[in-house]
């Protein structure tokens, strides 16, 4: 193997680029729209070089530039007060937000997307999704705890859904499981809208003390530049082989994945390795190598900075000698990370990567002259203003209208439509419509899933699956620790977006504080399809609007997140799928509330009340309609049932809680039931005539700011004292019933603990063996 | 009525002075992943755990070592297979084998160190339905004499989680007949069996009952309100404590 790389390319320098401003350049196949490459040619008063092509078109793009939903995304930053501000310790833009959680403690959690790769190759997109979110965690100076996968997929029985579920599900464990990592909990959806745009997103959460806390910025002249972790290859370079003018050569493999490929083992170790670092206090600054690989990670330390930096290309360690300098700047090679280390500091620096056998090259310093200045064996091949690339890119303002056929969406309710006929009434029927619920893909148990992943490791997993949130402990002393819940609901944000999205951020709030958590901060994932598109950029605009007045409204602050925009096939968007994680802190986990009941005799109550809201619901669903309004959103009722349960949690009122979303009460009562395969008796009279609802709509409504809870008999008057100080609807409607083995619902034939299990259970092993 | 007990409630641990000097090596290898709890499993028990590093050439002063779970190296060859070259592993086989007889657990990705280092014989393929397994596993307690059972008693059936891919016990007839005669097999899945491992067998010892090696993970259920449920979801979240508190039996009592 030839060690003379440079010969090899015709390499474009800037001097060259200066001398040869009409060059045809494939601005287009990068990605570029003709304003755009516009825009870098003013930008940079010449033509760019292909390095520098390549690098604007990554960065430029819509992934890593927020371009089309920038201009709505202001608002989360916008709609805070004071009081939401003053647990942040680092705020949007950065790689993740960081909250103060106490006694010297910060967390810092974040939630994005790997939909598309994990379409065209599920293990190592879902793989690589949780590599990519727990880098941007360690970036922070945080010791990554758990993560958390919601899913999205195709309708069930499709054939192709078998391949993308088997394929996600065994790549998010055989990454993650082999990081150490406990997997606590998500979402799992199926629906044919997500057929050819399945969504995988990752969630990670991290601690560390507040000193601890890293930002990615180069500062300080003289201080070196070091690339360390695995080694920059072929993968995830997407286009920027149309830059075959920089090669003279053929023979070079061409053909690459564009999917990235990950390395786990090398991912754990860059861990371990960087937690030392921070430990010794040997980086200044560090940015972890995602999307856009080397120019992200140059521009925006550079850009963050206070000057400038240079950087030599040909010390970037190769997995593919035959990589040209474009194609450097765009891999997007797993498992790397870029830090920023004073002189003084190299030789401690290089110490820990020594012990950890992890590869480094130093590839220059931080200067004061404002510039990014890539070479190519001492020839200048990028010469920007780091900002212009990072943060400067192309904003627009695309053109959005409520879409035409929204109103006869919204017009077509379920009660009543031919969908609607036949809804069981007899105790026969109903009976069999609760056991087909809790058996339908939706509701079904996702044990076969979970089971594949290890929520054990780390031996601070005080709550995950199926509990409402997953809870980690952070301080083994004190037992303070973090609940994180994510939802989202497709068909009501189809519905009404701006609802939808607030009923998104309402159930991950109120999940939370059903495990006893009070919520503090939230991360969202926004799904959606073409912003090109004026209907979906409604949505994507009416999404942001109502989680952001939400957020503002509940009182907890966006930290951070992530938007994934053309997620559609051909014309056809997927559901609009704002993706909400929110995290609430616990002073003591060992008060964390489970969802299931296990003493027999312990009163049950609704908190709550319930109207007719079957549109957009799980049994709508299940009868092939959608239509009509979803339930509407009570923000003040969410915070006064999220402090009712945070408190009976702490004083110990109540022994489970479960909220109620889809399915509403009857996924509830099976679903708690189940829990620890204890039953109950339940009557649902009272509420009936209180609300005026029939038993059918009682037990299928998913009118929201409700929970069940079951309360110890000593308990009780102090707890419905509690509820009446507080003005709260609240419902005796049964007690537990250790012994049956059975849900007994008034009017609702009999259901057998074992046959609700074997049903609810059966779903996913049936169709995935 | 039933009394359940609060979720978590802090167990207070027996500290015996007589205990707290024992020192505990816990072996970290690149991909390692259940170090700390393994060290922390030593703690509750009352003893001192102390980090070992792979590359390290000396064991020092430990009465026992502990290889943890993980994945060392990814996993990438036949798990095990690299680890077992690492300089503190020579130490720790010529200690096993000496006549002091060094205890050695090793769990999960330990176990299977130890048979590609010829402690225990027999190895680990993949779960024979290909799949990684998380689940709170039922295990019958076959032989409560060895270093890390003595707090046990036999035919004791104790719930820890499971987890793992590679989890497939296998050996040859002949050397499955021999384990059953000595008494080596020391704990057997109950009512499932995860990974279709011989025999149902979850973990053996060496002829002398020093060297201990299964798949599930014992330190995962020493505390209460971070282990495992019975089916009826009362806590079962010790049940592995009695390993780390059996061998320091061992070291500062002598046998039972």
């Amino acid at each position: 193997m030839t060690t003379e790389t440079t010969k090899k390319f015709n390499i474009d320098t800037v001097e060259h680029a200066a001398k040869t401003p009409d060059t045809e350049l494939p601005w287009a196949e990068l990605g570029l729209k003709q304003n755009e490459f516009d825009e870098i040619v003013k930008v940079l008063g010449r033509r760019p070089t292909g390095a520098e092509l390549a690098m604007y078109s990554v960065m430029w793009s819509e992934h890593c530039s927020y371009k089309s939903s920038k201009n709505h995304l202001r608002q989360f930053g916008e709609k805070v007060t004071e009081e939401m501000k003053k647990d942040m310790l680092v705020g949007i833009g950065e790689n993740a937000g960081v909250t103060n959680l106490g006694d010297g403690w910060a967390v810092t959690f974040k939630i994005e997307s790997h939909n598309s790769p994990s379409f065209v190759e599920p293990y190592q997109g879902a793989a690589t999704g949780i590599g990519g979110i727990v880098r941007d965690i360690i970036s922070m100076g945080a010791r990554p705890v758990a993560v958390m996968d919601p899913l999205r997929f195709g309708a069930i029985d499709h054939p192709d859904t078998a391949r993308v579920m088997h394929g996600a599900v065994a790549g998010i464990g055989g990454y993650g499981n082999c990081l150490g990592l406990p997997n606590i909990g998500g979402e799992m959806v199926f629906d044919s809208v997500y057929q050819g745009n399945p969504l995988v997103n990752a969630l990670a959460v991290g601690v560390m003390r507040h000193e601890d806390i890293r930002l990615a910025n180069a500062s300080g002249k003289g201080n070196k530049v070091v690339l360390f972790g695995a080694r920059t290859g072929g993968d995830g370079i997407g286009g920027a082989s149309v830059l075959a003018s920089e090669s003279f050569d053929d023979t070079k493999p061409s053909k690459r994945p564009a999917v990235q490929v990950g390395d786990p083992f090398a991912e754990k170790v860059l861990i371990e390795c960087c937690l030392e670092l921070f430990k010794g206090s040997l980086v200044e600054g560090i940015q972890d190598l995602g999307a856009a690989g080397i120019s992200c990670a140059t521009s925006e330390l550079a850009s963050n900075g206070d000057g400038g930096m240079e950087v030599e290309l040909t010390s970037v360690l190769l997995r593919d000698p035959t990589l040209t300098p474009g194609e450097i700047l765009m891999s997007e090679s797993q498992e790397r990370m870029m830090a920023v280390v004073t002189p003084e500091n190299i030789a401690a620096f290089e110490a820990v990567m020594d012990k950890w056998a992890v590869e480094y090259s130093w590839l220059g310093e931080v200067t004061d002259t404002g510039r990014l200045i890539i070479t190519w064996e001492g020839e200048i091949i990028v010469d920007v203003d780091p900002r212009t690339v990072a943060h400067d890119g192309p904003v627009y303002d695309r053109p959005f209208a409520r879409p035409e056929w929204q109103d006869s969406v919204q017009a077509n309710s379920f009660t009543g439509s031919v969908e609607d006929a036949g809804r069981p009434s007899a105790p026969t029927e109903l009976a069999a419509a609760v056991t087909e619920l809790v058996a339908s893909p939706n509701m079904c148990s996702k044990a076969w899933i979970t089971k594949q992943y290890d929520r054990y490791v780390g031996g601070n997993t005080a709550m995950a699956f199926p509990d409402d949130a997953g809870v980690v402990r952070v301080d083994e002393e004190t037992g303070l620790g973090v609940a994180l819940a994510t939802d989202a609901n497709g068909r009501y944000t189809y519905l009404e977006p701006y609802q939808g999205a607030q009923l998104a951020l309402a159930e991950a709030y109120r999940n939370v504080a059903t495990s006893g958590a009070v919520p503090m901060a939230v991360s969202d994932c926004l799904n959606f399809g073409s912003p090109e598109d004026p209907d979906v950029m409604w949505q994507l605009a009416e999404a942001i609007r109502g989680l952001s007045d939400a957020c503002m409204e509940l009182g907890i602050p966006v930290t951070g997140g992530n938007v994934s925009l053309y997620n559609q096939t051909g014309t056809t968007p997927i559901h609009p799928s704002p993706v909400v994680a929110v995290l609430g802190k616990l002073d003591d986990v060992a008060r964390r509330t489970p969802s299931g009941w296990r003493e027999d005799g312990q009163a049950i109550y609704l908190l709550g009340t319930t109207a007719a809201e079957l549109d957009g619901s799980e049994w709508s669903n299940l009868r092939g309609h959608l239509g009509g309004l979803p339930p509407k959103v009570d923000l003040a009722a969410e915070r006064a049932l999220g402090e009712i349960l945070i408190n009976a949690s702490r004083d110990g009122m109540v022994d489970a809680a479960h909220d109620l979303s889809e399915g509403g009460l009857a996924a509830a009562l099976v679903e708690s039931s189940l829990r620890y395969g204890v039953g109950a008796r339940i009557a649902l009279e009272e509420l009936m005539e209180r609300d005026g609802v029939d038993l059918f709509t009682a037990l299928f409504s998913e009118t929201q700011a409700r929970a069940i809870v079951s309360v110890p008999r000593s308990e009780e008057v102090r707890f419905k004292d509690m509820c009446t100080a507080r003005g709260f609807a609240h419902l005796r409607i049964g007690v537990v019933d250790a012994a049956g083995g059975k849900l007994e619902i008034n009017g609702v034939d009999e259901l057998s603990l074992e046959a609700l299990r074997e049903a609810h259970e059966g779903t996913l092993p049936k169709y995935f063996g | 009525m039933t009394s359940i007990p609060l979720i978590g409630e802090a167990v207070a641990v027996a500290a015996e002075p007589r205990l707290a000097g024992a020192k505990i090596g816990v072996v970290t290898f690149p991909g390692t992943l259940d170090d700390r709890d393994a060290a922390r499993a030593v703690r509750l028990a009352g003893a001192t755990a102390v980090p070992l590093w792979h590359a390290d050439s000396e064991l020092g002063d430990v009465d026992a070592v502990i290889i943890p779970g993980g994945f060392s190296y990814g996993d990438y060859l036949r798990a095990g297979a690299i680890s077992r070259f690492a300089p503190l592993m020579s130490k720790i086989i010529d200690a096993a084998n000496s006549d002091a007889k060094l205890p050695v657990l090793g769990i999960c990705n330990g176990f299977q160190i130890l048979t590609e280092s010829h402690l225990l014989p027999g190895s680990m393929i993949k779960n024979d339905h290909l799949k990684f397994i998380c689940r709170d596993q039922t295990l019958r307690v076959e032989n409560a004499n060895t270093a890390w059972t003595v707090d046990y008693t036999d035919g004791q059936e104790i719930i820890v989680p499971l987890k793992n891919q590679d989890g497939q016990y296998i050996a040859d007839e002949k050397t499955l007949d021999a384990l059953e005669a000595e008494g080596r097999v020391v704990f057997r899945y109950v009512g499932f069996n995860p990974n279709g491992s011989r025999r149902d067998i979850a973990g053996i010892s060496n002829a002398a009952g020093n060297v201990v090696g299964l798949m599930p993970h014992p330190e995962h259920a020493v505390e209460a309100g971070f282990g495992p449920e019975s089916l009826d979801g009362a806590p079962r979240d010790t049940d592995g404590l009695g390993f780390f508190t059996s061998v320091l039996t061992k070291i500062v009592g002598g046998d039972k």
